[in-house]
C-alpha cells in the first residue's frame, strides 16, 4: 500500500492545479490544442453580427465611406486641415482603417473578462482564446475594409499623379499586425485590471476617442512638425503615430517613414504584449471570485 | 486496485463577503505589502467556518477548508451536502473555473466539467453552428463535433431545427440539444452539477442512462445532485459536505443517510426538541417540547422487529388554540418519499395558554420491518385550518431503525408486513 502510494505520486500526473503559477507559465500549448475554438469564436463574431440582415457583410464598407466623407467635411472643408495634398477621402480613409482596427480591437478585447463572465464561470478553456479570437474577426473586418480602401486607392493612382507609393508597401502586413497586438496589449492589462475595481472601465470609453486625436489620423504629422515642432515629440511617444505615418506613406506616398521610431512602436508593442500576457494570465485563475 | 486519477490535497477556499467597494482596496493593499516583503498574506489566518445561518465576525468566510480526498479510475462518485455546503465551489476548483486559496489538485488524464448546459450557445446562430461551438467550448476538436455529429443531434432529438437559429427554440429544445453534445464528450473524468433537473422526464431518463453508461465504460465521474434516488443508483462512493468540510466520505449510501440525519441519535437523541437548534422559526400556537421514543419503558431509537414502538410526544401551547391534531408519517430515507402517513385528533375543546399535553402513540409490532425509517410529526388545530409545528430530520431528530437477530429471510425485503387471510378451500 505504502510503496503504491509512493508510485502513485511518482508517476507523472497530466494536470496540477494550484493557487500560484509560475509567471512563465503562459500556457500556449493549450491555446494550440483549442485552435479549434479560436477558430469557431472568429467565426461566430464575424457571422453573428450581420445576421437577419440583407447587405450582410457590405455593411463594413458602409461605416469608413461615411465616416471618411464627414471627416473631409469636418476637418478639410470646414476646419481647413492639411491633407499633405491627397484628396481627403483617400487621406481620411487610410488612417480611419488602420485606425479602426487599433479601437475595435482594443474597446472588444477590455471587456473580456466581464462580457465573457457567464460562459467562463462554467467551462474552462484557455481564457486568452476570446480576446486572440477578437484580433482575428477585427482582421477579417479589417481586410474587408481594406479592399475597399484599396479599389478607392487604384481609382486615384489611375485618375491622379500626386500618389507616390512605393516599396515600403511591402510593410503593410507588419504594420497591421502591430496596429492588431498594441490593441491586444492594451486591451487585455485593461480588462485584467478591471475585474475587481471597474473604475477603468470609465476611461476606456472616451480614452479610444481622445487617443485618436492625439495620432495622426485627422491631420497630418507634417501639420505638427510644421506649427509646434517642440510639441512633436509628444505625438511621437504614441507608438501609434510612426505606424500610421508608415502606413500613409507606404500607399500615398506622404507622412514621415522613420525606422527608428518605427523600432520604438516595435519594442513598445512588444513590451506591451508581454505584460499584458503576464498580468492576464494572472488574473485568469480567479477571477470569476471578483468580477 | 485501479490507478488514483484525480487527488486533491488540503483545498481550501476564500471568500470575502459584501460589496468590493473602497473598503477592500485598503485590505488589498495590505495584502500586497505583506506579499511584497515576503511576509503571509495576512487575511489569510482569519475567517469564518461557513455556515450561512449564523452571523459571523469576520469579513472573511471559508467556503471550503482543508478537503482531502482520492478519485479512482472508474469510480463514480457523488457529492452531496445542503445548499451552501461548498458542493459547487469544490466543483469549480476540480473544472479550474477558479483556483483554491491554498491546495493542490492532480489530475490524470483529460478532465471535462458539466456545469451548464449549453454554455455558450449564441442566440443568433443556428443549432448546428450551436453545436460545433458547445462542442468547442467543451473541449472537443472540430473533427471529433462532425464525426459525432448525427448521433449528437440524433440524441437530442431536434433534427427538425438543427438549421433554425437557436433563439427560436424552446427553452427544452435548447437544453436537449445542450445536453446532447455534453453527452458525446470522452474525456477520462467527467464532472456534472445539478444538470438533470431540467428537461422532462422522458429526457431526464436518457440522461441518466447516458451518466450510468459514460461510468460503465471505466470512465471516472464527479456528481453533484440534491436527487437522492439517481444519486444512490448512479453513484458507488459518496462525499457529503458540510459547512466546507468533509462530513462523512464512504459508500453513497451511508453518505445520504447521514444527509437525512439517520446517525444524529448518538449525540442528539437525548436533547429534548425544545434545545435543539433551527427551532426559532416555529411560532405557532403549540409547539413540540419533546419526542421521544420507547421499547418496554427504555429510550432508544432502535426497535427489534417483534418490539412495539412507543412514541412518548410532548407539547406545550404558547397562545390559547383551538383543539389538538397530530400527524405522523414515516419516509423512505434515501428518497425521502412518505411511505405511510395517518392523523388523529388529540384533543377537540379548546387549548389554554401554558397547558401541557402528553400522549402516546403505538405502532404493533412486526409491521416494520429491516431497515431505517425517517420520521416526520406535526401538529396542527382540530379542525385542521393550520398547522403549529413540524419535528423531522431538518431538526436532526433521529431515525427509527428496525433489526432482527432471527428472522425469516424473506422479511428481510420490503418495508412492512401488511396483514392477510389465508382461505382453504378444499
Amino acid at each position: 500500500m505504502a510503496n503504491k502510494e509512493i508510485e502513485d505520486d511518482n508517476e507523472a500526473w497530466d494536470l496540477v492545479l494550484e493557487p500560484k503559477t509560475s509567471w512563465y507559465s503562459l500556457g500556449l500549448s493549450q491555446i494550440l490544442r483549442f485552435k479549434d475554438l479560436l477558430f469557431l469564436f472568429v467565426r461566430r463574431d464575424f457571422v453573428s453580427v450581420y445576421k437577419q440582415t440583407i447587405l450582410g457583410p457590405i455593411w463594413f464598407f458602409v461605416q469608413p465611406v461615411i465616416t471618411a466623407i464627414t471627416y473631409a467635411v469636418i476637418f478639410g472643408m470646414l476646419a481647413d486641415i492639411s491633407t499633405d495634398g491627397v484628396n481627403p477621402i483617400l487621406f481620411y480613409m487610410c488612417g480611419i482603417t488602420l485606425w479602426n482596427y487599433f479601437s475595435d480591437t482594443l474597446s472588444k478585447t477590455a471587456d473580456t473578462f466581464t462580457a465573457n463572465a457567464s460562459v467562463f464561470g462554467k467551462v474552462y478553456f484557455p481564457r486568452m482564446i476570446v480576446p486572440l479570437s477578437v484580433v482575428l474577426s477585427n482582421l477579417v473586418k479589417l481586410g474587408i475594409q481594406l479592399l475597399l480602401f484599396i479599389g478607392v486607392w487604384i481609382y486615384f493612382l489611375a485618375t491622379d499623379n500626386t500618389l507616390h507609393p512605393n516599396i515600403t508597401i511591402l510593410l503593410v502586413p507588419f504594420l497591421i499586425l502591430l496596429m492588431g497586438f498594441l490593441g491586444l496589449g492594451f486591451g487585455i492589462i485593461i480588462t485584467s485590471m478591471t475585474t475587481k475595481y471597474r473604475d477603468l472601465k470609465f476611461l476606456i470609453t472616451f480614452g479610444v476617442q481622445l487617443l485618436m486625436y492625439a495620432s495622426p489620423i485627422v491631420f497630418p504629422l507634417s501639420l505638427v512638425s510644421e506649427k509646434y515642432p517642440q510639441y512633436k515629440i509628444f505625438l511621437l511617444a504614441n507608438p501609434i503615430t510612426s505606424i500610421i505615418e508608415a502606413f500613409k506613406y507606404a500607399f500615398l506616398g506622404v507622412g514621415e517613414f522613420n525606422w527608428f521610431y518605427l523600432g520604438y512602436s516595435l519594442s513598445f508593442t512588444v513590451v506591451l504584449l508581454f505584460i499584458g500576457l503576464i498580468v492576464f494570465n494572472k488574473v485568469e485563475k480567479s477571477f470569476m471570485d471578483t468580477v | 486496485m485501479s490507478k488514483v486519477v484525480l487527488k486533491a490535497i488540503n483545498i481550501s477556499k476564500q471568500y470575502r463577503l459584501g460589496q468590493v467597494g473602497t473598503g477592500t482596496i485598503a485590505h488589498d493593499l495590505n495584502r500586497w505589502w505583506h506579499l511584497a516583503r515576503g511576509k503571509e498574506d495576512p487575511y489569510i489566518q482569519i475567517g469564518d467556518t461557513n455556515d450561512r445561518s449564523t452571523k459571523g465576525d469576520s469579513d472573511y468566510v471559508w467556503s471550503l477548508k482543508d478537503i482531502n480526498f482520492e478519485v479512482k479510475q472508474g469510480d463514480v462518485l457523488g457529492i452531496i451536502g445542503k445548499n451552501g455546503a461548498g458542493k459547487s465551489t469544490l466543483l469549480k476548483i476540480l473544472s479550474q473555473v477558479t483556483t483554491a486559496t491554498t491546495g493542490k489538485v492532480k489530475i490524470r488524464g483529460r478532465i471535462a466539467a458539466l456545469l451548464e448546459v449549453g454554455t455558450g450557445f449564441h442566440p443568433e446562430l443556428t443549432g448546428r453552428e450551436n453545436v460545433f461551438l458547445n462542442g468547442a467550448i467543451l473541449g472537443m476538436t472540430k473533427s471529433e463535433i462532425a464525426s459525432k455529429f448525427d448521433e449528437i443531434v440524433n440524441f437530442s432529438g431536434v433534427e427538425k431545427y438543427i438549421d433554425t437559429p437557436v433563439k427560436r427554440y424552446s427553452s427544452g429544445m435548447m437544453v436537449r440539444l445542450g445536453f446532447a453534445v455534453a453527452a458525446h464528450l470522452e474525456p477520462e473524468i467527467l464532472i456534472v452539477d445539478e444538470v438533470l433537473a431540467v428537461g422532462d422526464a422522458e429526457f431526464q431518463k436518457k440522461c441518466m442512462g447516458k451518466i450510468k453508461n459514460v461510468a460503465g465504460e471505466g470512465r471516472t465521474v464527479l456528481f453533484v445532485s440534491h436527487n437522492m434516488q439517481a444519486m444512490s443508483s448512479i453513484c458507488k462512493t459518496g462525499i457529503l459536505l458540510k459547512n466546507g468540510l468533509i462530513d462523512e466520505m464512504s459508500d453513497m449510501n451511508t453518505c445520504i443517510k447521514k444527509y437525512n440525519g439517520l446517525f444524529e441519535e448518538s449525540v442528539l437523541g437525548t436533547v429534548s426538541i425544545k434545545d435543539r437548534l433551527n427551532r426559532s422559526q416555529s411560532s405557532g400556537n403549540i409547539l413540540f417540547s419533546n419526542i421521544q421514543a420507547f421499547s418496554n419503558g427504555k429510550k432508544t431509537w432502535d426497535f427489534r422487529y417483534d418490539e412495539e414502538i412507543n412514541f412518548q410526544i410532548d407539547c406545550e401551547a404558547r397562545e390559547q388554540s383551538d383543539g389538538l391534531l397530530f400527524y405522523m408519517a414515516l419516509l423512505e430515507p434515501l428518497t425521502t418519499d412518505v411511505l405511510t402517513n395517518f392523523k388523529v385528533v388529540v384533543k377537540e375543546g379548546p387549548v389554554v395558554k401554558g397547558e401541557k399535553l402528553s400522549f402516546n402513540i403505538t405502532l404493533p409490532a412486526k409491521t416494520l420491518r429491516i431497515g431505517q425509517f425517517l420520521l416526520y410529526f406535526a401538529i396542527g388545530d382540530a379542525k385542521q385550518t393550520r398547522w403549529y409545528d413540524v419535528v423531522d430530520n431538518n431538526v436532526n431528530l433521529p431515525a427509527l431503525n428496525i433489526t432482527a437477530i432471527d428472522m425469516d429471510p424473506h422479511y428481510n425485503s420490503g418495508m412492512f408486513s401488511i396483514p392477510y387471510k389465508l382461505n382453504i378451500n378444499s
